[in-house]
């Protein structure tokens, strides 16, 4: 018998059968919560209203509460929205461009990385419309014949921002909703109590599993995908156009786009990674969220930590060659100036760091990858706040430098981010099935026909 | 009790080689309204069930152009036609600046019209009264089994004989689906009085809101409370200063920027022999002098400067300035006349800027010799 060397392994380990995944992955909804999960519950939503509490601070008496000052009038704000959408990318990338790529090791952790993504966009969402001073006149953002009769600016990149963020979200909740109707069907059929019939009933739309409609359903699922995968480079890159079509030094670059979506991915999945380790050991799913996906993971993160590395080096290498006494000062400055420690630590944590990851055996060790996981984060969040504040601090006119220094409102905001978006990826885990159980089903082992009659 | 109404007959097979095999051979029988049934997409499945391709993908191009389409319009309408306005030295039709947002509505138009297209009209959801809800059959095929069905309504649909073929095939299970006579009775009916209601109810709180939160709760207090904040408004009291005013005077000695003192006051004839006019006549500074005359001076003096007052009495009329006095005046003169004031009429300093006591002085001269033409001028 010859060996078919291009024959995938298994993408999910042991041979569970259909009925075993059908269980296994919507335990965590039927089960009541245990300790640990409330344990867990309580800290994120004590740091949610610990955010609250300061987002209503900031409301009540405006952003003078915040530490911004002239120059530095972008701040935590537009630092953690940067973050916050950049972890949000690594959703899209596992859910569709990873799906073009036909890479069937993302039927495991696709899912939750979707769902990060709308939890991520969603925490992001908050920053700019409470950084604009007034966020009950958000609505304004968007181009309504009101009856000031002004139009917003369509050619302001903060503009496009908004299209781009907004769209974002919809097509990244549609992608994720979609992907889980055949699901809710699933846990309708499984359902005993009446309530939770009625509920998966509404979701599931009626869905039948029936083949004249996976066909379109298939068709629709590759669209979305095709459609989501620009998408998230536009996202990214028009979050860049923010800093790159102002004039500021340190920001006016065209290695922006490439740059900040290479950095979007490193980040978001250091945070997949991050939690995907929590949610495998505390919900048995070690044979569905494999170590070689997490392995597959710190490889992405390897090499969008050596672009990320490559843009930190061109950079200067731009400032040097471009001749500007403007530009090269803000790079020395950068690496030497007010803010080194800033820049150091972002060096660290994002270049040296993930070399690691080179090693097989690091890759497949579950606490060095969390721990490297996590300065990957710290490191990104340090790169956004060297890029922003570091450059306004020290803008063209010196009698107006200013150094930044973040108020406790700031904190308790940046930990209240945090808060909301793990107090909603808990609420997730524990009502919907975190693993897709139809892609699931469709590629264990002996899921395909094998066309012995010759009819392929 | 009403006879029970056979929905299809459906059987369950364990593997999915079995299932293609089914599907084939239930497709070669002949029958047209069939269907398969599995917890995830069996490749090969369309081939066998001789599906056509899906057409999903045009729609989602004819939206995603026409999205397109609308956003670019729409800018360039709203940007260049309703509002223009220059936005850092943009044209009004900025197209290279239009094309983040002309691909984000692209995107998102085509996406959300692929995925309501596809519920509402290729698979005719949400519908949760089917027949095959809630059945034996339906539990299995969510689960782990796959499952086929032939509709009563086939032409060729004869129970015992799709029986005999299932059989035949290998089935695990066969299984009568029936119609649930409740659904029968209210499926499709999408104009009954309490969804209509709700509907109701919904587009008018949605617009309710949206109407009255964006056009009138904002611009009630306390939405408008950074109106009203701790500041000092001119006129009003403050206990800053020893004089107990919240204004200011500016320091002794201060020069308004673009003022220029006038040095001949109350002496008009050392300015009519000083000052020299320093526009020259042409159609911009002719065309501001006649606004400000038509302004400042036409009343007492008339459109055509002849002491012609609209004033009706109610101010003694000026005399005419065609007189032989006022022509021979200089430009100065008239200019210190204007700035100071003469007899009855008042000083118009604060109201007409030199520059444009000197553009009203030429269209003056203009006047003059209109009314006063020379043979040469007629030609």
């Amino acid at each position: 018998m010859s060996v078919d060397v291009l024959h995938e392994p298994s993408v999910i380990e042991g041979r569970p059968t259909f009925h075993e995944i059908n269980e296994h992955i919507t335990k965590p909804t039927e089960v009541r919560p245990d300790r640990k999960y409330m344990i867990a519950l309580a800290i994120t939503s004590s740091l949610l209203a610990l955010g609250a509490t300061c987002m209503i601070i900031t409301h009540w008496y405006g952003i003078g509460m915040w530490g911004n000052n002239n120059p530095v009038g972008w701040a935590f704000d537009i630092v953690n929205f940067v973050f916050w959408i950049g972890i949000g990318h690594a959703g899209t990338l596992i859910s569709a461009i990873l799906f073009l790529f036909r890479q069937k090791w993302r039927t495991g952790i696709a899912r939750f990385a979707e769902g990060m993504t709308i939890f991520a966009v969603m925490t992001a969402g908050i920053f700019p419309l409470m950084h604009v001073g007034r966020p009950w006149l958000d609505g304004w953002l968007f181009p309504y014949p009101n009856q000031n009769k002004l139009w917003v600016n369509f050619t302001s990149p903060l503009l496009w921002d908004v299209f781009a963020v907004s769209t974002y979200f919809t097509v990244s909740a549609i992608f994720w909703y979609m992907g889980l109707v055949p699901d809710f069907a699933s846990m309708r059929d499984r359902a005993t109590v009446k309530f939770k019939k009625v509920i998966y009933s509404i979701f599931s739309l009626g869905w039948r599993h029936s083949n004249r409609h996976w066909q379109h359903y298939e068709m629709m699922y590759l669209i979305l995908a095709g459609f989501a995968t620009p998408l998230v480079l536009s996202v990214h890159t028009i979050v860049s156009f923010d800093f790159a079509v102002s004039i500021l030094p340190g920001w006016h670059t065209t290695i922006f786009p490439p740059y900040f979506v290479a950095g979007a991915v490193f980040s978001g999945f250091a945070m997949v990674q991050n939690v995907l380790i929590f949610v495998r050991k505390i919900f048995n799913f070690e044979h569905i969220i494999t170590l070689d996906t997490l392995e597959k993971m710190n490889k992405i993160m390897l090499a969008t930590g050596m672009m990320v590395g490559y843009a930190y080096g061109m950079e200067f290498f731009i400032a040097w060659y471009s001749g500007s006494p403007m530009e090269m000062f803000v790079f020395v400055n950068r690496a030497f100036g007010n803010y080194a420690w800033a820049y150091w630590i972002m060096v660290s944590c994002n270049v040296i760091f993930p070399q690691f990851f080179w090693s097989r055996k690091i890759r497949r060790t579950i606490p060095l990858m969390f721990i490297i996981g996590v300065f990957v984060n710290v490191g990104m969040w340090f790169e956004r706040f060297v890029i922003i504040v570091s450059s306004l601090s020290r803008d063209f006119l010196p009698s107006s430098w200013a150094y930044y220094t973040p108020t406790f409102y700031d904190i308790g905001i940046l930990l209240g981010s945090f808060g909301l978006f793990f107090t909603l990826v808990l609420l997730f885990i524990k009502t919907l099935p975190v693993v897709s159980i139809a892609e699931v089903k469709a590629v264990i082992h002996g899921s395909q026909p094998t066309h012995k009659g010759g009819n392929h | 009790m009403q006879e029970k109404v056979l929905y299809a007959m459906s059987a369950l097979f364990d593997t999915p080689d079995a299932i293609i095999q089914a599907a084939e051979s239930v497709q070669k029988a002949g029958y047209k309204k069939f269907d398969v049934n599995t917890p995830y997409p069996v490749h090969g499945m369309d081939n066998a069930m001789k599906l056509k391709p899906s057409t999903l993908g045009y729609f989602a191009f004819i939206i995603g152009i026409f999205g397109a389409i609308m956003a670019v319009a729409g800018m360039g309408y709203l940007t260049g036609v309703d509002y223009p306005n220059v936005m850092g030295g943009k044209p009004f039709f900025a197209l290279p600046a239009f094309i983040p947002i002309t691909f984000e509505v692209t995107v998102l138009s085509a996406s959300v019209a692929t995925v309501v297209i596809m519920i509402a009209f290729f698979f005719k959801l949400p519908n949760n009264s089917h027949p095959v809800h809630n059945t034996e059959y339906m539990k299995n095929v969510s689960d782990d089994k796959f499952g086929v069905l032939v509709e009563a309504k086939d032409a060729m649909f004869d129970a015992a004989k799709v029986e005999d073929l299932f059989r035949s095939l290998g089935a695990s299970r066969i299984i009568p689906i029936y119609y649930d006579l409740e659904d029968i009775r209210t499926v499709g009916n999408i104009f009954r009085p309490k969804f209509v209601l709700f509907l109701a109810i919904v587009v008018f709180v949605s617009a309710g809101l949206t109407y009255g939160v964006l056009n009138r709760l904002l611009f009630i207090p306390p939405f408008t409370w950074m109106v009203y904040q701790p500041r000092v408004n001119a006129q009003q009291k403050s206990n800053m200063f020893a004089d107990g005013s919240g204004m200011r005077n500016p320091v002794d000695g201060t020069v308004a920027r673009g003022w220029m003192p006038y040095r001949y006051s109350g002496k008009p004839d050392e300015a009519g022999l000083n000052l020299v006019n320093p526009l020259i006549p042409n159609t911009h500074t002719l065309d501001l002098g006649k606004k400000n005359f038509d302004v400042y001076c036409s009343p007492c003096h008339g459109y055509l400067a002849k002491g012609d007052s609209r004033l009706r009495g109610q101010f003694p009329n000026p005399p005419t300035l065609h007189s032989d006095k006022v022509r021979n005046w200089t430009d100065g003169r008239i200019y210190a006349v204007i700035t100071d004031g003469q007899n009855s009429m008042p000083s118009y300093s604060r109201l007409v800027s030199p520059s444009d006591r000197w553009a009203v002085i030429l269209y003056i001269r203009e006047l003059q010799r209109a009314l006063n033409a020379k043979q040469e001028d007629l030609k």
